[in-house]
Formats: structure tokens, C-alpha cells, sequence
């Protein structure tokens, strides 16, 4: 069975149709990237599967282990190991990362059944995650994305993805806005967590990242359709041509 | 700076009955001269109505329709009972119904703090000196009312160049004896030179009673000296509770005053502070949390009176239900108060459709080179940051509770006693757990 099973899946914001039929499908182990011009509803497929209320999924399927996702709450979408890197996380002022952290943790934990973990016992992981993202500790103390800068921001997204370890991660252009230091420590961060049991969608629109993130298959989404699947060698050959061979307009006017 | 448009007081039964209470009123000739003379201001300006732009959205009327006795014999109260109530463990002052509780109290005298009555049968020139001039009379309708009615109360005296080691603890308790009375504490509390101290003051029900409390804390802020005043408004949900608190600040004194609101039905609150010398520090926090058809006001005064001192204002609050809640922040800098640096903040977070809000700064600037901001917000939880939560694993009413806790948390931080922040914050988590339902 499938990590994740997306059949025709439509979907629209405001009565508008931005998710036009689409199909994919992702095996446990596998790195899938996800390209595409501006607008073409990259983010709504990533929001759609993280369960965003914004979005009416009109018709389609999505499974993740065979289970309905698309029927459950985002949290429950969470509890199940589905983990969304935002293109732009939200700030939480007053709450602390490190307060914040231990609580999806143990949220996440007591969904499944397990007991919480302390204080004492959660820094112990935490000091091992702040590695994956080479940060120190006083990040920990800072609101939640509050006053990051956006480079931090994205930093934090992964350091929540390797707390919470999911199956499936979705990073949604994490790799923009970070000087190449921090894409560096992203990226390896990512392939740290790169396992045969757990599987990453990468939305990103440059071949850079996927220097360090080797994908397992391209896909390119425009106007809310895949247009075309490929290997690692289909995004080097978008780098060069651009998106108009496949989508027949100029990039920007794709939807 | 009140201009009452009163109602005659003939149409007000609670006029002549508070008139009767304060003819039993006792004390030496220079205080029954000062309780006639607020009495008859009182008697002059009656209960606000709502014509009064003051008490616009804030309906007191059924003050004045009411006509108040005084409590009855209060039933015993036990010292666990006061315990179980405290938010921390050094001196006590304890108010039943209004009157001092030598029994529950403990005010070893090394602390400078005693009931009212005593301190003014024992001929305490400090309180002759502040007693009634702090806050005067015409300040508001029932600062006047309070000094012509008030039963017993609490003074404390910090020394010049001394430290209160803990924290004065004063509990103003009801019990079912205040059915239908006016309760009226006063507290007194001067800082000599130099001199620190903490006073937290508790309002608490101990029977679910429509009762009237007009309580009012008057402080004297010596130069250099620092005071934080903390005060917990939580009584039964038929009561009527008007506060009034008065800070006079000296040179170089700091004042930090942090207000949490939670019970009565109408609960209105006047926080004012005098920054009557330079370098003079004035921080108010505060909290309300309304729920059912509550109405919590906060009306703010500070006025800067010299040059170079800074006022620093937080107040946020929480309403659900059909609850409402007022702020009024008025600061006044006079033309020498150059180099004045005033905030103003309040931030309101409504969990209903039909809570609603009135907030209004009322900034008054005489001088030039100031710096005075002042923000006011209304708003709802953010669906973005609950959204980003469930995604989290964060989900429903944690998240919920979360986002709520960290509104709020912001202004319950700046309670420097932990023990006492520690109190307040359980105090806070179990009444927003009742509102979420
Ligand atoms: N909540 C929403 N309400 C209305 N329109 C929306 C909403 N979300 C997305 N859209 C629209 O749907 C289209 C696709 O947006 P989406 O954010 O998915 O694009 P994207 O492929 O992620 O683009 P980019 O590369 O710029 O991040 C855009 O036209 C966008 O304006
Ligand atoms: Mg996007």
C-alpha cells in the first residue's frame, strides 16, 4: 500500500477551482519534488493534504495508509504523521518554542497512546533536534517564530519535523529566503531524516535544493494539474527551459 | 475632573440610605469633618448616571436604587478557609464584611501595617496627613461615598530606606452577612524614602451575595521608593464592585500596579497615578476576564505632573458570552512635564459574538517634547495561528486554551513575586476554563 494516494482531487478556495484532477503517488522511502509557476496551486495541495478550512476538497481521494485524510481534522492529520513545513509559518507570540514543542509532542504522543514525556525527558530529545539544525539553545526560549527572521523561520519548521517525526513531511518551499549556510543545514537536516519508513514532498522552485535533496521523481504542477512526471533529470531540464513547453503560456498566466 | 449630571437625589433610595450610613459613621473631629464634607459632596452628585460621559457605558443606576444597610453580624470565617484563599504566606490583613479580623490577621509589628480604626484611635499623624487626600473626595462619586461610609480598613507604613521582606497580604472577605450591604474597606499605604515593598489585595465571596463594595487604596510613594500593588477582584457574580485606586508618586519612586478582574456583575475599577516628581516610573498592568452578562470597566488616569518620568500602560482582557468590558486611558501631561514617555495599551480578545468592547484613550497633551503612544485592539483568536497549532498535533480546545493563555500571559508575567504570579496564574487558567465551557 501506498504511504500516500491522492486520486483526481479537486479542490477550491472561495468557489474558485485551483486543484484541477490531481493524482499522485508516493511510496514510503521516496522523495518527491514538486515544481511549477506562481499560482499554479502547489501550496493548495500541500494546505489540502494538512487540512487547511480554507479549502473544499469537491471531489477525490486522499489516503494516507490507506486511511481517509481528507475526512479527518488537521490535527488528527498530524496525529496520523502528516507534517506540513509552511511557505510561511505563523507567529505565535506569548508562547515559547520549547513549550510549543514539547506540547505537539506530547499531543501527538498521547493521540497515539503513549505517555507524555516530562520537562527533563523531552530536553533530552530536544537537545538531539537542535543539532539536526545546528542551533543552540536560546532559540528555544523565543516565542514561536515571533521576530524570526525568514531564515529562522524555515529553520524552525524543520527542527519541528524532527521532533515530531513524520511519515510523510511536506516541505513547502522551505529552501526560499535562506542564504546558502542555511540551506546547507536544511538540506542536510532533511536527508537526516530521509528513512525507508517515511516519506517527503518537496515544493520548490529551484534546482539548487535538490543538488542537496536528491529526489526520487519531478513532478510539475500547473494551472492545479500535474503536467508532467519525471526523474531527478526532469528538474535540471526545467532550470534550462523553463515551464512554457509545458504549459503553453508564459509562466505566471498558467492558471 | 468629574462633571456629574446628577440625578436629583430624591429619586435615590440608595442616596438616603448611604446618607443614614455615613451618619453612623465615627471617628475624631478632623475625620468627621472630612466624612462631612465627602458626604455632603456625595449627597450633591448622587450615583452617576449614564449621562455622565464618565460612566457612559457602565450602568450604575441600580446603585442608587438600592437601599443599602449595613452587613449584618458576619458568621465566623475559619483560618483555613482564609488560608485556602491566599496567595502568599507572609503578613495578613483580614477584612470580614468590611471590618478587621484581629483573629485571621497576623501583622507582627515589625511591619508597620494595622487595622484602620487603630491606627487612627491610635492618633497616626500619617494617616491624618493622607487619609481621604490621597484619592480625594471629588475625584469620583464614591471615593466621596467611601470616605463618608468607610467601616474599617488597613494602613501600612514602610519606612524610609526599609525592605517589607514579604509581601502584605489584605483580604477584603463577604460573607452572607453582606446581603443587600455596602461594604466599604479603605487601605492606606505609604513608602517612606527609599523604602520597597509588595501589597496584595484580595476581594473575595464567600457567599454568592448582592452586596456593594466601594473599596479604595490609597498609596503614598516616597522618593526613590518602589511598591508593586496587586490587586485580585474576585467576588460573587450579583455583586457590585467600585474600585478606586490612587498612586501620589514622589521623585524617582517606582509604582507597579497590576489589576486582575474576574467577578462581580459589574466591577469598575479606577486606577490612577500622580507622577509628582522627575525620573518618576508609573507601570499599570492589568487583566480582565468577563463571562455570562459581566461587565468589568477600567478607567486609567495618569497624570504627569513634572518633566522626565515614564508611564508604561498594559491592559488586556477576555470576554466571553454576552459580557462587556470598558477601558478608558486617560493621561494628562502638563506643559513643564517635558520628556514625558507615556504607553497605552489595550488589547481585548473576544471568544463570543455578543461580548462587546468600549475602549477609548484620552490622551490630554500640554508640552511639546513628549512621546505618548497609545493602542487599542479588538479582535477575535486567530484562525491562522490555530490552523498552524492542529497542524501541530495541536488541536480543539488546547489549542484554543493556548492561544488564550498566551494573550494573557503577557501582563500576568509582570507579577514580580512568583509565588503570588504563580497564585494569580491558576486563578486565571481555572476561570478560562470555565468560560471555554
Ligand atoms: N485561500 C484562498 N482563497 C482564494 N484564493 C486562493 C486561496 N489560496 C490560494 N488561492 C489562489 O489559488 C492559486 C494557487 O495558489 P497557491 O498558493 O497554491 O500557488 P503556489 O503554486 O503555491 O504559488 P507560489 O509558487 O507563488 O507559492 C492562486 O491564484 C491563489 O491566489
Ligand atoms: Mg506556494
Amino acid at each position: 500500500m501506498p504511504l500516500l494516494q491522492i486520486t483526481d482531487l479537486h479542490a477550491s478556495a472561495d468557489e474558485k477551482e485551483i486543484l484541477k484532477g490531481i493524482s499522485l503517488t508516493v511510496n514510503a522511502g521516496e522523495v518527491h519534488a514538486i515544481m511549477g509557476p506562481n499560482g499554479s496551486g502547489k501550496s493548495t495541495l500541500a494546505q489540502v493534504l494538512a487540512g487547511h478550512p480554507a479549502y473544499d476538497v469537491t471531489s477525490g481521494t486522499a489516503t494516507l495508509e490507506g486511511e481517509d485524510l481528507l475526512d479527518m481534522e488537521a490535527e488528527e492529520r498530524a496525529w496520523a504523521g502528516v507534517f506540513l513545513a509552511f511557505q510561511y509559518p505563523v507567529e505565535i507570540p506569548g508562547v515559547t518554542n520549547a513549550y510549543f514543542l514539547r506540547m505537539a509532542f506530547n499531543e501527538i504522543r498521547k493521540a497515539r497512546g503513549l505517555d507524555e514525556l516530562d520537562p527533563m525527558d523531552f530536553l533530552d530529545i530536544l537537545e538531539e533536534k537542535l543539532r539536526v539544525v545546528q542551533w543552540g539553545p536560546e532559540i528555544m526560549e523565543r516565542a514561536v517564530n515571533f521576530g524570526f527572521s525568514g531564515g529562522e523561520k524555515k529553520r524552525n519548521e524543520i527542527l519541528q519535523m524532527a521532533v515530531l517525526e513524520p511519515k510523510l513531511a511536506i516541505l513547502d518551499e522551505t529552501d526560499s529566503g535562506l542564504d546558502i549556510d542555511a540551506l546547507r543545514i536544511v538540506s542536510d537536516g532533511v536527508n537526516a531524516l530521509r528513512r525507508p519508513d517515511r516519506a517527503i514532498i518537496l515544493v520548490t522552485h529551484y534546482q539548487r535544493l535538490l543538488d542537496f535533496i536528491v529526489p526520487d521523481f519531478v513532478h510539475v504542477l500547473a494551472g492545479g494539474k500535474i503536467v508532467k512526471s519525471g526523474g531527478k533529470e526532469l528538474a535540471l531540464e526545467l532550470e534550462a527551459k523553463g515551464y512554457e513547453w509545458l504549459t503553453g503560456v508564459a509562466e505566471g498566466a498558467a492558471v | 475632573m468629574t462633571t456629574v449630571a446628577p440625578i436629583a437625589p430624591t429619586e435615590q433610595p440608595g442616596v438616603a440610605a448611604f446618607a443614614a450610613l455615613a451618619a453612623h459613621a465615627e471617628g475624631p473631629e478632623w475625620l468627621m469633618a472630612r466624612r462631612a464634607a465627602a458626604a455632603a459632596h456625595f449627597a450633591e452628585v448622587g450615583v452617576p448616571s449614564s449621562r455622565n460621559e464618565e460612566w457612559r457605558f457602565t450602568p450604575v443606576s441600580g446603585i442608587a436604587t438600592t437601599a443599602w444597610t449595613a452587613p449584618g453580624v458576619s458568621p465566623a470565617v475559619s483560618a483555613e478557609e482564609v488560608a485556602a484563599l491566599r496567595l502568599s504566606e507572609g503578613p495578613l490583613a483580614v477584612l470580614i464584611d468590611g471590618r478587621f479580623a484581629p483573629d485571621l490577621s497576623a501583622l507582627p509589628a515589625e511591619i508597620g501595617a494595622k487595622s484602620l480604626q487603630a491606627a487612627i484611635d491610635s492618633g497616626d499623624a500619617v494617616v491624618r496627613q493622607y487619609l481621604g487626600t490621597v484619592a480625594p473626595p471629588e475625584m469620583t462619586p464614591f471615593s466621596a461615598l467611601s470616605l463618608a461610609t468607610f467601616t474599617d480598613g488597613v494602613v501600612l507604613h514602610i519606612a524610609a530606606n526599609t525592605t517589607l521582606d514579604a509581601p502584605l497580604e489584605i483580604m477584603h472577605l463577604t460573607t452572607s452577612a453582606a446581603d443587600g450591604a455596602l461594604v466599604a474597606p479603605r487601605v492606606l499605604v505609604t513608602a517612606g524614602q527609599n523604602a520597597r515593598g509588595a501589597v496584595v489585595e484580595q476581594f473575595v465571596s464567600l457567599a454568592d451575595t448582592l452586596h456593594f463594595s466601594n473599596a479604595v487604596t490609597e498609596l503614598v510613594l516616597g522618593e526613590e521608593s518602589w511598591v508593586e500593588h496587586i490587586r485580585v477582584q474576585r467576588e460573587g457574580e450579583r455583586a457590585w464592585h467600585i474600585g478606586f485606586t490612587h498612586a501620589d508618586q514622589a521623585r524617582a519612586s517606582h509604582y507597579r500596579g497590576f489589576a486582575l478582574s474576574l467577578g462581580a456583575k459589574l466591577c469598575r475599577h479606577n486606577i490612577h497615578a500622580r507622577l509628582g516628581g522627575e525620573q518618576v516610573e508609573t507601570l499599570m498592568y492589568g487583566l480582565y476576564l468577563t463571562r455570562n452578562e459581566q461587565l468589568a470597566d477600567t478607567h486609567s488616569a495618569i497624570f504627569h505632573d513634572q518633566p522626565n518620568s515614564n508611564s508604561w500602560e498594559v491592559y488586556k482582557g477576555v470576554l466571553a458570552d454576552k459580557s462587556r468590558a470598558v477601558f478608558n486611558g486617560k493621561v494628562f501631561v502638563q506643559p513643564i512635564a517635558q520628556k514625558t514617555d507615556a504607553k497605552q495599551t489595550n488589547r481585548n480578545l473576544l471568544l463570543s459574538d455578543t461580548a462587546r468592547v468600549d475602549t477609548k484613550p484620552q490622551l490630554e497633551i500640554f508640552a511639546d517634547d513628549v512621546k505618548c503612544t497609545h493602542g487599542a485592539t479588538v479582535g477575535r483568536l486567530n484562525d491562522e495561528q490555530r490552523y498552524y497549532l492542529q497542524t501541530r498535533g495541536i488541536g480543539g480546545r488546547t489549542a484554543q486554551e493556548l492561544l488564550i493563555w498566551a494573550f494573557a500571559a503577557e501582563v500576568l508575567t509582570e507579577v514580580t513575586v512568583s509565588r503570588i504570579r504563580a497564585g494569580i496564574e491558576t486563578i486565571v487558567r481555572v476561570r478560562l476554563d470555565e468560560m471555554l465551557g
